[in-house]
Parts: C-alpha cells; structure tokens; sequence
C-alpha cells in the first residue's frame, strides 16, 4: 500500500513535466523553424525566452525521470520480473530513441545559437521535440499494455512476447496516445496563453506577448474541440476493453437500460450504491454506446475482488470533463474577441487567461488518476493483481523512510524549480539578444555556459 | 539464438555501464571538487560540465532499463536488495541535477544550491559505492527473490567501495578539469588529482586483497594455475597506468591524466569482471539463467545495434561542438 502511495507521488510528479515539455518542445522547435524560415528577430527572442523555461522544466524532468525505472526494481520486483520480458525492451527504446536525442541536442539548442550554423540550431530544435514525442510514444505503449495486454502468453507465471507489434499497438495504445499528446498541447497552450495574458497586464514585452496569445488561441480553438472527440473514442474503448472502470467512471453499480448519465453522486463501494445522485435519463446510453437500447456492466455484476474502488476514477473523471467545458469557453471566447479586436483590452479575459494557466495540469493528472485507479485491483489488467508486483523484502518501515524522504526532496525541488520559472516569467522576454557572444580564441569557440547569469 | 544472444547483451550492458561510470564519473568527480574550490574557479568548473550532464546520466537509465530488458531476474533481484543505496542515490542525483538550473540563475539562493551540488555529487558516488560493494558480495536469494533485509547492504566491504568510489570520481573529475581548463584552476586539479589518485590506489590494493580473501572462488580463479599466467598482466597493467597517471599529473600534458584515469577505471571494470563471470547474480544466477527469452533480447538488439552508434555519435558530437578551454568568466562577457 505504502508502495503504491509512493509510486503515486513519484510518477504524479513527474507526468506534469511531460505534460508541459512534450508541448513545449514543439512550441519552441516551431519558433525556431519561423525564426530560420522568416528570419524575423522576434521569433528568436521567443524561443530563446520559452528555451530557458523549457531547460529548467527539462532538467526537473530528467532527474524525476531516472527514478521512474528505479522504482520499478526498488519497490515492484515482482512485477518487473513478470513482465520484464515484455515491457522492458519498449521502456530501453524509450531511452535509446528518446533521452539521448533529447539531452544531446538540448544542450546545443541551449547553448550553442552562436556556435553552430541556425540551421543546425532549428534542427536541434526539431531533434528536441521529436524525442519528447518519441519518448511519449513508447511509455504511453508500456501503460496501454498493462491496460490492454495483446501480443503475449504467460508462462510459469511470467510473460513471455510473441508478437511486437501486437505488444506495442495494443487495442488502447492508438487512443491513449493521440489522447494524452493532445491533453500534453492543451497543457503548454494554456500555459502559453497565460503567461502571455500575465505580460501584457503588465505592459512588458507588448509585442511578443500578443504574438503569444495569438498563438495559442489558435492552436486551442482546434485542439479543445479534437481532444473532446478522442476523449470520447478513448472512452468507447475503454467501454470495449475494461467495463470495469468505465462502470467505475460512471458511477454505475447496477445496470439499466437505458442508462442514465450521473453527473453527481456519492458512491458508496461497500453498499454497491450511489447515494445523492443526481442524474439524467437515458443520457448515459447515449454518450457511451452511441445508442438508445444499449447500456453498459454494471460493477455489481463484476465479482467482488475484480472491482476497482469508485471515487477516485469517478471525480477525477468529472474534474476532468469540467475542465475541458472550462477551456471550451476559454478558447471560443477568446476567438470571438479577437474577432471583435478586443481581445487585448478585455481586463476580465485577461485575468482569465491567468487563472486557467495551471488548468492543463489539473486536467492531465486527473486523467491519469481516472485510468490509473480504473484499472486496479490489476497492474495488468485482468491478469498480475498490484498485491502480487510489489517487491517481497520490503518492510512497511523501509518504504515508509523512503517515502518521506521522496515527499521531502520533490517539495524542495519542484517549489524551487516553480520559483525559478516565475523568475524567468517576471523578467519578461529579453528584448536585446540574450545570448552573450561567444569567446572565439586560436580557432575555438568558447560556449557561453551561463548564458543568463549575469542579468 | 539462446548462447549467441546472451555475450552480446554481456558486452553492450557492459559497455553502457562503463560510458556512464566514465562520463557521470567525471561530472560527479567536479561536482565534489567544486565544493572545495574558490568562488571563481568552482564557477568555471562547474561551466565545463554544464552542457553535459543531462546526457550523461541518460546512461544510467539506460545501463537500470537495459539491465531490465536483457537480465530481468538480476534486475528484480538486485536492486530490491540495495533498495536505500539506490534510493539516496537517486536523491543525492536529483539535488545536484537540479542545482545546475537553479544556482545558474538565481544569485541568491546559490550559497544553498552549491551545497546541493558538491553534497549531492559526493552523496550520489558513495551510494553507487555501496551498490557495487553489495553486488560484488552477492545476496540472500530464495527462489527468484531477494530474500533479505533491506539493511543488508551495510557492511564494511561496501564502505570501502563507496570510499574507493569517492576518490575514483574525484580524480576523473580533476582529470576532466585539467583538459577543460588552465591556470590556477589547472595546477589546482594537477595537485587535487594526486591527492585522489593516492587515495585510489590505496582502495583499489585493498579491494584486491579484500576479495580473494573474502571469497574463495574469486580467489581460485585468480591465483590457480594457469589462470594467474593469463590474468597477471592485468594488475602489472593497473600499476603501470597508475603510474602513469601519476606522471601525467605532474607535467604538462593536458589530455593525458584524464585518459589515464579512464583507463584505470576500465582496468578496474575488467577486474570485478573477471571476479564475478560468468555470474550476475553473484553467487546465484549466471548471465544466462537471469536472461529473458531470445525473443525479447533479439528484438531490442535489432534496434540497439542501429541506435546505440548513432547515440554515441551525436554524443560525440555534441562534445565536440562545446569543444575547448572554459575560461573564468566567459558567459559574463556579453550579457
């Protein structure tokens, strides 16, 4: 249990930085691409400001990120020596095709505007994103298949492969992919569009803050709108493959037809009712099975063990919902003043856009708790139980010590790296080159390490 | 497929465990000297890593999931067995990686974040210490897992190779410094990496002696005939590259005290290899009773053998971009 609480911190953690850099990559490998392409001065200036918030985040990244495959040995041996034969190889290609290519070419998009040709400086943008993408690709394969195991037989207890790519696109891979890189987008565009709100109230960096909005609100009208459609197909195939957190994320213990949709209730696992709920008939039927004279399995008809508990998937999936209708309005508001050319002056939207900033995060991680906690009792679904994965030398006092020092260490850092980005944010984008220009002596370039210290 | 798939795992996860020892060896190594360095030099040295160290601890991922991927029995067995050195040492890394980002910019928090970076980097070694001490002990196995306690790995050996550890950094780092820098700082890490190296041979003659004594299988494959006749170039060639190493250290030769200690380290390496083969769980399991099924191992060597080189290619690459001295103050000057 301690060890799931663990894993659950470590990981929550960690998915908000994915969250915000797979998003930001793209967003700074496409300023660069428009600063080669158009060789305007203000596309640079962006990306040099978002690269810098882009290192911090990434580095934050990297470090949680190495004790992702730790944990897996330190507290879930059991399930790393099931299912190793399976998952390890994709999680290696995570590193192989991913981390290098991203920490390599970091440090030259970082470092080296000067030092390098721009072209070799929009393709180490390009090599950034492509690896947070890559990287997206193949951790998001690992959980599908834990959801959605296809492609093995088990053997004496273990997994053994049969065919990869069954393994790699199992039935909810595609879904979970397009799914979480579009949420991932959204993330960075509401980010994107919040900081740019922040400066323009503030009066500083004018013009690159309206560039900013612009920007986002235009990726946002079409993002919002497609993740709402995957969102829905994600669902129906959940609905196909796990009926068991789909009755868990509606909040369906008996079954009807045809189902009504609960907006609101509390559930109560040990009754198998939900109290307090207020609902709409029929509704159900018609968002889940795109039909009237089908509904869904109840959790009552599931046996009493395979039941993964309710609350959590139930809220965090209404939290999520909310947020989506929240950023909806967001985006189409924001297109119709600027239709209306208020959209700069209006002091309400601008605030807005504020406080819909961190939205994003909320959204991502209330998802992952929806299809994380719908899948339990399993790790792999209908198959390894979590009981039987944790680690067996493992007292309660050990993971308890670990725990606390986790919890303490990620406080720390995530306060410190979240101090350091509103920094970055406060001084605005540099209007000068940043850059300090490099040392050139006896043919050697110097690289300018500490590119923003001395401001 | 099953006898011909399981040495080229042996060699690849070798060889990545070896480039991270080697790389995060060196910017750990400055990360302790930093702490005892002036204001402006612990600045420039610091700098010389800078663009690196993200990369190079990629390859400890990458050594923890190979690991996984090809041995996954060593894997489930090992690092439960060593759960607190690991997990300090993921916290000690996560400190000093961090500080990286935030002490480059952010003037007055620095005092605590230099801390971070210099108390990290040693932390994080001695922990990596402690693993290889363990490992190289063997543990309590019942069955396919590890069945002591989580404290096991407290123990004077382990110590030893955490300390052993410290000092072996230490001098890649000053050798690292040597190469990247000049003047004050130079001489600096000319006489620092002395220091270390002394410290090195000491625990490397300890080790030596340690083991054989300790375990009377690594004792025999040393010392019987005819292995001593095949094996003894080894420890002459240990000595003779610490001597070099210690030469270098004292003229002026820039490149050569840093490739001599890599080769220390290799020949280090090579050793605890040879101790241990053909098991990975020492003691328990052998390579190719902790291997996962042909299938798994084939199908990730099939792209390990086309990504592994371009990895290290850009890799190179992108050390050769930030090619050169680092100089006190560059960064300064235009901004």
């Amino acid at each position: 249990m301690l060890s799931r609480m663990q894993w659950v911190w470590v990981i929550s953690w960690h998915i908000l930085l994915p969250a915000f850099t797979v998003g930001l990559a793209s967003y700074i490998a496409v300023l660069e691409g428009l600063a080669f392409f158009t060789k305007a001065p203000i596309w640079g200036r962006l990306s040099t400001f978002w690269t810098r918030i882009f290192a911090v985040s990434f580095g934050m990244g990297v470090v949680s990120g190495i004790v992702m495959p730790f944990q897996m040995g330190t507290n879930w041996s059991r399930f790393s020596d099931t299912t190793a034969n399976v998952l390890a190889p994709l999680l290696a290609y995570e590193g192989l095709t991913a981390f290098f290519l991203e920490a390599s070419f970091l440090g030259v998009l970082l470092f080296g505007r000067k030092l390098v040709p721009p072209w070799v400086h929009f393709f180490s943008g390009l090599m950034v994103a492509a690896g947070t993408l890559f990287s997206t690709f193949w951790i998001l394969s690992v959980n599908s298949w834990m959801q959605t195991p296809a492609g093995f037989h088990v053997e004496h207890g273990r997994f053994f492969p049969d065919d990869w790519w069954a393994v790699i696109f199992n039935p909810s891979f595609p879904y979970r992919y397009v799914h979480n890189v579009t949420a991932f987008y959204i993330t960075t565009g509401f980010v994107v569009l919040g900081v740019g709100a922040w400066l323009l109230r503030r009066g500083r960096s004018v013009e690159e803050a309206k560039l900013m909005m612009r920007m986002a609100l235009n990726l946002l009208i079409v993002l919002v709108p497609v993740q709402m459609i995957v969102g829905d197909l994600h669902g129906t195939n959940t609905g196909q493959y796990q009926p068991a957190k789909l009755a868990a994320i509606e909040g369906r213990y008996g079954s009807q037809t045809p189902e009504p949709l609960t907006l609101f209730g509390i559930p109560d696992d040990k009754a198998g009712i939900m109290r307090d709920a207020v609902e709409i008939p029929a509704l159900g039927s018609l968002i889940l099975t795109h039909s009237l004279n089908r509904g869904i399995r109840g959790l009552n008809s599931f046996p009493k063990d395979q039941r993964p508990p309710v609350g959590p998937p139930f809220f965090a999936f209404r939290i999520m919902v909310g947020i989506a209708v929240l950023m909806l309005f967001v985006a189409v508001v924001g297109q119709l003043l600027r239709r209306g050319g208020r959209l700069y002056r209006s002091v309400w939207f601008l605030t807005l856009c504020q406080c819909t900033a961190p939205l994003g995060f909320v959204a991502v991680i209330a998802g992952w708790t929806t299809t994380e906690v719908g899948r339990q009792p399993w790790t792999v679904y209908g198959l390894l139980r979590t009981a039987k994965s944790v680690t067996p030398s493992l007292t309660g006092a050990d993971v308890a010590i670990s725990l606390t020092l986790y919890v303490l260490v990620y406080l720390i850092m995530y306060g410190a790296g979240l101090a350091f980005i509103a920094g970055i944010v406060r001084h605005g984008v540099a209007q000068a080159d940043a850059e300090p220009t490099p040392t050139i002596e006896g043919g050697r370039s110097i690289p300018p390490f500490v590119a923003a210290a001395g401001k | 497929m099953w006898q011909s798939l399981v040495p080229i795992w042996t060699v690849i996860l070798g060889l990545g465990i070896f480039i991270y020892v080697a790389l995060d060896g060196f910017d750990l190594g400055v990360g302790m000297l930093h702490g005892l360095l002036p204001a402006a030099d612990a600045e420039t040295a610091m700098n010389s890593v800078g663009p690196f160290w993200d990369g190079n601890e990629t390859w400890l991922i990458l050594g923890g999931v190979g690991l996984l991927a090809a041995f996954p029995l060593a894997f489930a067995i090992i690092i439960p067995a060593v759960y607190f050195p690991i997990m300090i040492m993921l916290l000690a890394l996560v400190f000093r990686g961090v500080a990286f980002e935030f002490r480059f910019k952010s003037p007055r928090v620095r005092r605590f974040w230099d801390l971070a970076f210099c108390g990290g980097s040693t932390v994080a070694t001695f922990a990596q210490g402690l693993v290889l001490g363990s490992f190289i002990q063997g543990f309590k196995v019942q069955g396919r897992v590890f069945a002591g306690s989580s404290f096991d790995f407290a123990t004077p050996f382990s110590f030893l190779t955490g300390v052993a550890l410290v000092f072996g950094y230490a001098l890649l780092g000053a050798g690292w410094l040597v190469m990247k820098t000049e003047g004050s700082l130079q001489a600096w890490s000319r006489r620092a990496g002395r220091i270390c190296l002394l410290g090195v041979a000491v625990c490397i003659a300890l080790v030596s002696v340690w083991t054989p004594l300790a375990s009377g299988a690594i004792a025999h494959r040393w010392f019987a005939w005819p292995n001593i006749a095949f094996l003894a170039p080894l420890p002459l060639a240990t000595l003779g590259v610490g001597f070099y190493a210690w030469r270098a250290l004292g003229r002026d030769g820039d490149l050569q005290p840093f490739l001599a200690s890599v080769a220390l380290f290799a020949l280090s390496f090579l050793g605890v290899a040879i101790s241990l083969w053909p098991m990975i769980v020492p003691g328990r399991y052998t390579l190719w009773q902790a291997a996962s099924p042909p299938s798994t191992q084939a199908f990730l060597l099939v792209g390990t053998l086309v990504l592994l080189p371009v990895v290290l290619f850009y890799t190179a690459w992108s050390y050769w971009v930030f090619r050169g001295k680092v100089r006190q103050g560059t960064g300064y000057h235009g901004a």
